[in-house]
């Protein structure tokens, strides 16, 4: 154990299972999923709706509980404040509501303050700390970590130990690294000995539109197939790609991508005759985004029932569940 | 909430299919798993910058082509180049005047401020077509002739009887919302961009429901991203039913009358 600050944090009264064993299967928090298939269990369904939902609006939940959509897992979410303006759905509440609302059983959720802030360790302090107060198990935190930092690998440890994270998101031009450098292997390497899933933002946003003060490259993956090939039991997901999954890396390893900048009509058609759909996840990149594009999206392309079973949850669910 | 939905603004271009029948076939399959009942479809199968006469007419004849196909769900918007003048007003006369299109597209020829554009302009008002102008605001640099919002609402102040889409809005709308928002004539299309919260609702908020204007930008975009920057906005359902259908309707409506058209 390092001398860091003890970052446990207090439950918050009246949060029902914080912590609880039975939330906390996959490290912090992550509800287990009934079963293979991806429905909600009816009974399931009802009970954590009424829970959620309270007394007054059990009709409307026994009418949705007739329909219920699939499990929808959102693998690109954040929390806080986009440095550039305010977001809609930038208050956590605000956000879990409109997740919910449009069917998400659980978001991957990182923080915008990882992009800038130096102090890494509270923006991971408090992502956690509102993924607990706000998510009630919907919201599962990816911790940041900045390998350009002093001493990052605390925050790496911080992550998986005391906040029980089940991987973390990094971004490469914001923190201002190359990804054939030393430190990003290494990063990749302890990542994966401690079983997190490694999230990797491409970019954040559109470059022609950035702030002129505030301009970030968009990261270079040319050198990601090597790294990935000498990490063995390494889980990436690719965020925010604008085209495909390159070849080379779908031969180099387990990398994912989701689908949340994927463009052109029927886009997700056109990513899946060239990707496999085993390899595609759903997400958002809410609340920078519009929720309601990538679900959009899976609407827009014909999938068929497998396809979508899997970008919607299967896949999201396995990458979560495997462990190096 | 079901809305009707028209879409101010697709291509040909990036659409499966080897004619333009196909394609235009191809994007309406899309456009009908998304609900979107009427596609504004502008260029050709293939783009130039700056068209000779030859390129713009084998440009509209190719559209012309396509939504003589599908009359009820596709209108046209005629692309014209300002720098080949003259070839630019025959093409208008060609295609809207003796033509079944709608509109007008113009690119990247010219910035649209220039005076090259004021016959073009007042010919498609006297006609009462509506001008579609590509706009974009870039911190990596525009193209030679690419035009941004301050340049049109140049134009907008010398035509203020033109109706005159501001398409992408910019690209950055939060400058070029502020940009085209002293001009009444101007209308902001949302199409484009990515889909980033809250530009709907700033551009609704500054410029009013009334001048605000759905569009896809598709078979470059998806239908969805672009349909996610109003069904996801946080307005009120009027609002959402100008920007999705009602506003364009009552732009084209004078148009479509002196054509025949019901809507």
């Amino acid at each position: 154990m390092r001398n860091a600050p003890a970052a446990t944090l207090p439950a918050e009264a009246g949060t029902p299972n914080h912590g609880s064993p039975a939330r906390s299967a996959a490290g912090f928090g992550v509800p287990a999923l009934a079963g293979s298939a991806c429905a909600l269990d009816r009974r399931v369904f009802l009970r954590i709706a009424v829970a959620t939902a309270g007394v007054a609006s059990l009709d409307s939940v026994a009418v949705a509980a007739e329909t219920a959509p699939a499990v929808l897992i959102d693998t690109n979410v954040y929390l806080s404040r986009w440095p550039l303006r305010r977001l809609p759905c930038d208050e956590t509440a605000a956000l879990a509501a409109k997740l919910r609302a449009n069917g998400v059983t659980q978001a991957w959720a990182s923080s915008f303050d990882g992009l800038l802030h130096r102090d890494i360790g509270t923006v991971n302090m408090r992502l956690a700390d509102e993924c607990r107060r706000h998510g009630d198990g919907l919201l599962i935190p990816f911790g940041s970590v900045n390998p350009k930092l002093p001493d990052w690998e605390d925050d790496l440890r911080r992550c998986a130990e005391e906040h029980r994270m089940p991987g973390i998101r990094l971004h490469p031009n914001y923190h201002g690294y190359k990804l054939d450098a030393p430190d990003f292997s290494k990063l990749l390497r302890l990542a994966t000995e401690r079983g997190l899933v490694v999230q990797l933002a491409a970019i954040m946003e559109d470059r022609r539109m950035m702030h002129p003060h505030l301009q970030v490259e968009p990261t270079d993956l040319k050198p990601l197939a090597d790294v990935v090939k000498k990490t063995p039991g390494l889980r990436l997901e690719l965020l925010n790609l604008k085209g495909h999954l390159s070849p080379d890396l779908l031969k180099a390893g387990d990398v994912r991508m989701e689908i949340a900048m994927i463009e052109g009509v029927g886009g997700v058609s056109t990513l899946l005759s060239q990707v496999p759909a085993d390899r595609v996840l759903f997400g958002s990149h809410a609340p920078l985004f519009y929720f309601e594009s990538a679900l959009l999206k899976l609407k827009e392309s014909p999938l068929t029932e497998d396809q979508l079973r899997a970008i919607r949850c299967d896949n999201a669910r396995r990458l979560l569940a495997k462990k190096s | 909430m079901n809305h009707e939905i028209w879409d101010v603004h697709t291509h040909l271009a990036g659409v499966p299919g080897k004619t333009p029948e196909e394609k235009l076939g191809r994007l309406l399959e899309y456009a009908d798993r998304v609900g979107i009942a009427r596609l504004c479809v502008m260029m050709g199968m293939t783009w130039n910058y700056d068209p000779t006469p030859e390129f713009m007419r084998k440009s509209n004849d190719e559209v012309l082509q396509a939504i003589r196909k599908f009359p009820d769900r596709a209108f046209g918007f005629v692309y014209l180049n300002p720098k080949q003048t003259q070839a630019s007003l025959d093409e208008l006369n060609r295609c809207v005047r003796d033509g079944p299109m709608v509109g007008v597209k113009l690119w990247c020829a010219l910035h649209c401020n220039d005076p090259l554009l004021d016959q073009i302009i007042a010919r498609a008002a006297e006609l009462k077509a509506p001008v579609t102008q590509h706009c974009w605001i870039k911190i990596t640099g525009n193209l030679p002739g690419e035009s941004t919002p301050m340049d049109m609402a140049e134009l907008a102040a010398r035509h203020p009887k033109a109706t005159l889409i501001c398409a992408h809005t910019g690209g950055d709308w939060e400058r070029g919302i502020r940009a085209i928002r002293p001009h009444a004539n101007i209308y902001a299309d949302i199409n484009g961009g990515d889909p980033t919260a809250g530009f709907t609702e700033m551009a609704v908020r500054e410029l009013g429901a009334e001048r605000v204007l759905y569009g896809s930008d598709a078979g470059g975009r998806s239908f969805a991203s672009q349909l996610a920057k109003v069904h996801g906005a946080e307005l009120p359902d009027a609002a959402k039913r100008l920007i999705f259908a009602g506003n364009l309707k009552r732009l084209l409506r004078p148009i479509l009358s002196a054509k025949g058209i019901k809507i």
